[in-house]
């Protein structure tokens, strides 16, 4: 008995940090799977992905109430809202003006500043607050812990979305299309989709990806104003380092991004800042050639 | 015929500028004199990414961290050791050289858009350690107080904006004459032909990596030079100084400018800079939202200027063995511009 | 005496096709090779692989020039001697000619004095005039590469293989795309290369492999069906049998 009550106390101090990296991870990763989407699908570099997501976390934010009910509406809206900015942006992106990723990168950063200063003229320059529902707004035991029960559920939530994603692009028709489109897209584009389709279809979808993230994850990386920067800084690095063809890297990376981020700065504060650096510079030096080779076939 | 004309057309053009820029201090105040050194140093850094883009083909939206790291380095430096003008670029440019020497083997194996979003994050993690390094760089309240400059050794301390401007002046100017010499060399023609085909460079028999790392810290050398014009002209630095939205405008210059010019370059990025400025100046509030209806609306209203972009932002010539269209499409593109 | 060029027992797989299944290879000082072979048996895939453009499985080798190459890149092999010419010409675009020429110059090119500065570049300047003169393109010298005409960068692609000085010359169809004329030019220049250097010719055009080429050999779905003079391949009944079933 009192060899069991002894036990939590010898347990890793870590684990907390260590659950929240999975929590962040899993964020990351649903956040970021739009941006590789997009990247993979329609070769489109989007930097106003993060806007995508903030879009989410504000409406998040205006609807949150504690109550079951506004978590769904904030959910239908916020993924709707951020859908729809992805089809107006890909009515922006004309083949003529945006042919290619520099242009690209150049005119959604625009929309980027764009969108971003009118959430902050929408929402103010602060912070605003979010209100998980009430339910889950308490802390939960985990291994001897005191857990936040959000976050539990929205590890399971999060695992579950991925598992799905992982299952569309694997089994379904829509999915093997993407897979090909990965590897060719001027076949798919003779396949006699129209290409004006495809965009729209896929920034819809980026953007409801990013918005039901922005969320759902509210609670964890919220909206403000640095928030579209921080997401996109972290997609980047995860469609960098996973690389396009393969979910499973993609979401190893994200995954190792959330542990960097929590606890990778829990073990080395001082050295927090470093970290993510460190961490990209010593995958890309290692991983170099094999990278390398599957960059110059995208 | 039309070549001749052209040419000539530019060189009036740059002398013209060029006088511009040495009469500006006599003609408008100093408030505009500091603004206008401010933007002499941003369109060095632009020089470096064109140098990057357009030359070498690898665009890059990540050429503050060298421009930090140069201006840091001078901050401390002027504060601590010397004030000489000289040193503080040499020593700037070493750091700049430095952080490009230690990004290049992220870099260096990737390609095209790759780079763009390696550059990035990289920015922006250079970026966000400054603003935690408190020790060394203030954190977010940044370094002021930097003690005034002399240029060389015996002459007076720069003590006025004109002073500042013309000495910003005389440093941009020399550095895009070197910039300009060393592309007419040996290594010029390899970055060019680097930027056309890397596969049949490597097929040549050239060490292209060798190749890419060099223009990165040649790059990185000029933006670190530039970072210590910025503190002349500025006298305080922070972290906001150097943020992705920089990068992105100096990108945005730099392509509006021709990348593969790099005097239009110069040029280009110093535009946008000042257009960012005035509007800056004019609707404090809604300047972001106007900034970006600007860019959006330049991708739309020069889009031959935009698409004359001689970047290859397509992967390199495609093994044989493999359909290369995406190898024969980029080079489609490129003949009806020469043209032009 | 040790071929120039000796490749052993040499594996490619993309997925589960065997693009080459163990194939053996030599060529000679000054030899002109020719390897023919139905579609798809594997010459261009053997030709990246000495070339070090891919990189065999398990075990195969190249040696070059008394060396074992194998594990070198591309580069490392120009260098070395080894230049080739692609299927489809491989030019720099923006550059002019000239410069095209230079640039493949470089690498070999010997200065007369060692520590003066641009030495090393006039030195591949004086290789791109006549070069570029003896293929034909002497007026378009100043012309940037990417308006030349199909046939025009196939011949500085060439030219460029010249210019780096090689001891073995990979040509990938070097007459797919011209006009008779220039065809008719390729063989006279082909002809008259120095005989120290040797030359792996791909083609399907049989006519030229037996203008051209000293010995030949055939590949068949990613082995070697047979070598020999031109002559006993002309006559193998196995090599009219690969064909047939090759077009069948």
């Amino acid at each position: 008995m009192i060899a069991v009550a002894a036990g939590p106390n010898r347990i890793d101090p870590y684990l907390i940090p260590a659950l929240d990296g999975v929590a962040y991870g899993l964020l990351v990763f649903v956040a970021a799977s739009g941006l590789v989407f997009c990247f993979g699908v329609a070769n489109i570099l989007n930097l106003a992905h993060g806007t995508l997501y903030a879009i989410g976390g504000y409406t998040a934010a205006a609807l949150l109430d504690g109550g079951w009910a506004s978590l769904a509406l904030a959910l239908a809206v916020g993924v709707l809202a951020a859908a729809t900015a992805g089809v107006l942006l890909a009515g922006l992106l004309t083949p003529a003006a945006t042919g290619n990723h520099l242009t690209q990168a150049l005119l959604t950063f625009g929309v980027a500043l764009a969108g971003g200063s009118l959430l902050v003229a929408g929402f103010g320059p602060d912070d605003p607050q979010v209100r998980v529902p009430a339910a889950l707004d308490g802390s939960v035991v985990v291994a001897g812990h005191r857990y936040a029960a959000y976050r539990l559920v929205f590890i399971v939530v999060a695992a579950v979305i991925s598992a799905g994603l992982y299952l569309v692009v694997r089994r379904t028709r829509a999915g093997m299309l993407v897979r090909a489109a990965v590897d060719d897209p001027e076949m798919v584009a003779c396949l006699g989709v129209s290409p004006r389709r495809i965009r729209a279809g896929v920034l819809a979808a980026a953007g409801a990806l990013a918005g039901g993230a922005g969320v759902l994850g509210a609670p964890i990386i919220g909206p403000g104003t640095d928030t579209a920067d921080t997401v996109l800084l972290l997609s980047l690095v995860v469609v960098v380092l996973g690389g396009l063809g393969s979910m499973a890297g993609t979401l190893l990376a994200a995954l190792a991004i959330g542990e960097i981020q929590t606890l990778g700065v829990a073990l080395l504060p001082s050295a927090a800042p470093f970290l993510l650096f460190a961490a990209m510079a010593a995958v890309l030096a290692v991983r170099a050639r094999g990278l390398a080779a599957r960059w110059r076939a995208t | 015929m039309t070549h001749e004309v052209i040419r000539w057309g530019r060189r009036a053009v740059a002398a013209l500028v060029l006088v511009g820029l040495v009469v500006a201090p006599w003609v408008v105040d100093d408030y505009t004199t500091a603004v206008l050194a401010r933007t002499l140093a941003l369109a060095l850094v632009g020089v470096s990414v064109a140098l990057l883009t357009g030359v070498a083909g690898m665009p890059t939206l990540g050429q503050t961290a060298p421009y930090a790291a140069g201006a840091y380095a001078c901050a401390v430096l002027g504060s601590r050791i010397s004030d000489v003008g000289v040193v503080q670029v040499v020593v700037a440019a070493g750091a700049g050289a430095v952080l490009a020497a230690l990004t290049v083997p992220l870099v260096v194996h990737a390609r095209g858009v790759i780079v763009l979003m390696i550059t990035l994050a990289v920015g922006e993690l250079v970026v966000t350690v400054l603003g935690r390094w408190r020790s060394v760089t203030g954190g977010t309240d940044g370094l002021a107080g930097i003690p005034a400059v002399r240029p060389f050794w015996g002459l007076p301390v720069l003590a006025t904006d004109r002073a500042r401007y013309l000495y910003a002046l005389v440093v941009a100017a020399t550095l895009l004459g070197v910039v300009l010499v060393l592309l007419r060399t040996r290594a010029g023609l390899l970055l060019r032909a680097c930027r056309d085909d890397e596969t049949r460079l490597r097929a040549s028999g050239h060490r292209v990596p060798l190749l890419v790392s060099g223009a990165h810290v040649a790059a990185g050398a000029i933006a670190g030079a530039a970072g210590s014009l910025l503190v002349v002209a500025q006298q305080y630095i922070s972290p906001a100084d150097f943020g992705f939205d920089t990068s992105a405008l100096l990108l945005l210059g730099v392509v509006i400018g021709g990348t593969a010019s790099v005097g239009g370059a110069l040029v280009g990025a110093a535009l946008v800079i000042a257009a960012r400025d005035w509007l800056f100046g004019v609707l404090p509030g809604q300047a972001p939202l106007v900034l970006g209806a600007l860019f959006v609306a330049t991708v739309y209203l020069l889009p031959s200027g935009v698409t004359r972009a001689r970047v290859r932002l397509r992967p390199p010539h495609a093994p044989p063995s493999r359909p290369g269209a995406p190898a024969a499409r980029e080079h489609a593109s490129v003949a009806p511009e020469l043209g032009a | 005496m040790t071929p120039l060029l000796t490749v052993q027992d040499v594996r490619v797989r993309y997925g589960s096709l065997a693009a080459l299944a163990g194939v053996d290879l030599s060529v000679h000082d000054g030899q002109r090779h020719a390897l023919i072979g139905p579609n798809g048996a594997g010459k261009t895939t053997l030709l990246n692989v000495i070339a070090g453009a891919t990189r065999p499985q398990r075990g195969g080798t190249v040696r070059f020039d008394g060396r074992d190459v194998s594990r070198l890149g591309p580069a490392a092999r120009a260098r070395r001697g080894i230049n080739r010419i692609h299927q489809r010409p491989a030019v720099f675009s923006t550059l002019t000619a000239t410069e095209n020429v230079v640039v493949a110059a470089l690498p070999r090119a010997v200065p007369r004095r060692r520590w003066w500065p641009g030495g090393r570049r006039r030195a591949a300047q004086h290789r791109a005039g006549p070069l570029l003169e003896q293929m034909g393109l002497a007026d378009v010298a100043s012309v940037p590469a990417g308006h030349l005409a199909h046939g025009q960068r196939r011949q500085l692609e060439i030219a460029m293989a010249l210019a780096g000085r090689p001891r073995l010359l990979l040509l990938d169809e070097p007459a797919s795309g011209l006009s008779a004329t220039e065809v008719g030019r390729l063989v006279d220049l082909l002809r008259a290369l120095p005989r120290a250097v040797a030359v792996l010719l791909v083609e399907h055009r049989l006519d030229l492999v037996y203008a051209l080429a000293d010995t030949v050999t055939v590949l068949r779905d990613g082995q070697r069906l047979a070598a020999g003079t031109p002559d006993e391949i002309r006559t193998s009944p196995l090599v009219r049998q690969a064909y047939a079933d090759g077009v069948a």
